[in-house]
């Protein structure tokens, strides 16, 4: 697939940002800065960036408890991302909703989602709307690999089917759903296949692979838009942290650990690709990673020094008559 | 006896059950942890512990870990208790009980009547639940009056570690239904237990403490908070009794009635948002019961009609609080005094 050297650019910029900010975020949650937990998204950059590239605002995505890079690569505010993510006023969701629910409904983000299968059921009904209302809109349903197991993914893969829905089923499979492996929690080893009995297209891909998602994201984009409904995506990744901030990880060999990090990497997977095709230099590369390592660390001195939010905001934005 | 926290009394009720009764089972995601991994065995002991150690002693055949599948594990649950095994599943948080509630309130709940009393579902659930961690909306909520509400369940809403295991083992051996919530704020918490088995009987209240100006009824960690407000207000001379009814369903209106007789006031504190609430009920059944005894209004002090709100500040304005609850003793006591003039 034919990708210019400024979409190259701002693939590697997003995939980048999304590491930039986990680091930070993790370094926050480690010093107590940030309330509850977070789920560190480090190690599947490559899945958001290589699906959200091909989508514009009005777009749709439902996301995960991990969430924080599709949110990224949907293009919400970093900013204001940093703010929710740390409980200020400033925040994507006032500070009401923290790491597990950030959205911004305005990019199309339908939130991150702290009930695991919350999502899919969610995001076919944007997908109705679009379909309903005539608009090219598709939507996005991220879902780990743990997520694919429940009732609710079942459910709506089914419905969109039958419906012919413009909507696309995103696994992302980091081996692991808390401390269980998917070899025991996935019967059939395959979650693919799984979901090709549905009646639709589905394939496994190399989640590391920047260029394998983009390019199975465009497949599936143009059956979509196009009127031929869902498909299908299980992107093989690695998680390079442990499930929360803080998880150690028993349940992981260091030998594992240690090799997802170093061969599971999908940003140094990314620079030896354009390298060795000589399609963008190891220095522009090293700018954007300058530039975003700044961005993030003003991301996170502006959260640090945000505002609370007022105790009235509590009462606000439900029905209340009493 | 011996000192131990609230985690470790209700591991010590699961380890005895298992023990006792090989019918006993164990089900639930990462209650050991660390399956199809590459590390080790019982690598969660559930997300908060406290199943840990129980797949070292029974195996993996009784100490079942699930894929994320809440319908499946509850319903394959209640199908186990009513053909034979005494199932203990665990829902994690009780938020998640969203995903699965028809297996336990259309099922579960009902086999026994619905079948004209031929079927027993000995069969508890496990969750825990409540506000403090900034978890967020979908995982710091007090769902307890969603399961008082349906016949055929029983509530069970430990305060401290003795009752936690006391009333676990209770639940064990009990015929029916029963949802077990453990407040997450509590696992810490420390008393003494006897390291040997022991029952507390369900719908039995325990009174903390006595006094007779008024009432104070609580639920789990909010017995905590009451008992705070209770040294407060006898630093002024204002002497309360504090109930903690410790199940929900069965309810002991009769300890909770005997109490308001004496002291002619009623303050209910509850975390859960306050509509259709175990606050609401508690002062219903007061104020039809114990009408005559009441010298001032019945009150409740709960979590407003919110959702549980992320940031730290917001969150500890949701939660109720050892002051709250003195100014509403305060302010009884302040009706009955303008009543006097
Ligand atoms: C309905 C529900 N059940 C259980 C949980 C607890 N939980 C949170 S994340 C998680 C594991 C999810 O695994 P996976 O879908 O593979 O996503 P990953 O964490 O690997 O990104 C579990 C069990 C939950 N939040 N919601
Ligand atoms: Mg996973």
């Amino acid at each position: 697939m034919q990708m210019s050297r400024e979409t190259l650019r701002t693939a590697y910029r997003q995939m980048r940002t999304i590491r930039a900010f986990e680091d930070a975020v993790n370094r926050a949650f480690s010093s107590g800065e940030i309330p509850g937990f977070v789920h560190l998204y480090s190690g599947q950059e490559a899945c958001a960036v290589g699906v959200c590239m091909h989508l514009d605002d009005h777009d749709y995505i439902g996301s995960t408890h991990r969430g924080h890079g599709h949110c990224i690569a949907k293009g919400c505010d970093i900013d204001g991302m940093m703010m929710e993510i740390f409980g200020k006023a400033g925040g994507l969701c006032g500070g009401k909703g923290g790491s597990m629910h950030i959205a911004d409904i305005e990019r199309g983000m339908l939130g991150a989602n702290a009930i695991v299968g919350g999502s899919p059921p969610l995001a076919v009904g944007a997908a109705l709307t679009a379909k309903t209302l005539g608009t090219d809109r598709v939507a996005v349903a991220f879902t780990g690999d743990g997520g694919s197991n429940q009732g609710t993914m079942f459910e709506a893969m089914n419905m969109a089917v039958v419906l012919k829905l413009p909507v696309i089923f995103v696994v992302e499979n980091n081996g692991y759903a808390e401390g269980t492996g998917v070899d025991y929690a996935i019967g059939s080893r395959d979650i693919a296949s799984r979901a090709a009995g549905f009646g639709m297209p589905a394939e496994h891909i190399d989640g590391l692979d920047f260029f394998a998602v983009y390019a199975a994201m465009a497949e599936a984009l143009a059956r979509a838009r196009g009127g031929s409904g869902p498909s299908f995506i299980e992107s093989r990744c690695v998680r390079h942290h442990g499930h929360y901030c803080g998880d150690p990880q028993g349940y992981r060999s260091k030998e594992e650990l240690q090799a997802a990090r170093a061969n599971g990497d999908p940003l140094l997977h990314f620079r030896a690709r354009v390298g060795a095709s000589a399609l963008l230099e190891a220095t522009e590369l090293d700018t954007i990673d300058a530039e975003v390592e700044q961005q993030i660390a003003a991301a996170v001195v502006r959260a640090r020094e945000a505002a609370d939010p007022s105790p009235s905001a509590l009462l606000t934005d439900v029905y209340l008559s009493y | 006896m011996s000192k131990k926290t609230f985690r470790q009394a209700i591991n010590e009720a699961l380890h005895a059950e298992m023990q006792r009764d090989p019918r006993v089972v164990v089900i639930g995601e990462d209650v050991a942890g660390g399956a199809g991994g590459t590390g080790v065995d019982d690598a969660y002991g559930g997300v908060m512990g406290v199943t840990r150690g129980l797949v070292g002693a029974f195996g993996r055949e009784r100490v079942i870990d699930t894929p994320i599948t809440e319908s499946a594990i509850m319903g394959m649950a209640a199908g186990a208790a009513v053909t034979g095994l005494r199932p203990v599943a665990e829902l994690m948080f009780v938020d998640f009980i969203g995903v699965c509630f028809d297996q336990i309130y259309n099922q579960a709940a009902k086999f026994r009547y619905m079948f004209g009393g031929k079927a027993k579902t000995p069969l508890v659930i496990r969750a825990m639940f409540g506000a403090g961690f900034s978890a967020g909306a979908q995982h710091s909520q007090c769902l307890y009056s969603f399961f008082t509400h349906v016949p055929g369940l029983k509530v069970v809403i430990p305060s401290t570690p003795y009752d936690a295991k006391g009333l676990l083992i209770e639940a064990i051996r009990d015929d029916d239904p029963v949802i077990f919530l453990e407040h997450t704020k509590l696992y810490d918490i420390e008393g003494q237990v006897p390291d040997e088995a022991y029952t507390v009987p369900f719908g039995e209240a325990s009174v903390l403490r006595e006094g007779g100006d008024v009432t104070i009824v609580a639920l789990a960690r909010m017995v905590h908070v009451a008992l705070e407000a209770a040294d407060r207000l006898a630093a002024s001379g204002i002497h309360a009794t504090v109930i903690d009814p410790r199940t929900t369903s069965p309810i002991d209106e009769d300890t909770i009635l005997e109490s308001v007789t004496e002291t002619g006031r009623l303050v209910v504190v509850d975390e859960a948002n306050p509509r259709c609430s175990l606050a609401s009920e508690i002062a219903a059944f007061a104020a039809d019961k114990a009408f005559f005894a009441l010298k001032a209004p019945i009150r409740r002090v709960t979590a407003p009609h919110t959702p549980v709100p992320f940031a730290p500040v917001l969150e500890a304005a949701y939660i109720p609080n050892a002051g709250q609850v003195e100014a509403a003793v305060r302010q009884l006591l302040d009706i009955n005094a303008d009543r006097k003039r």
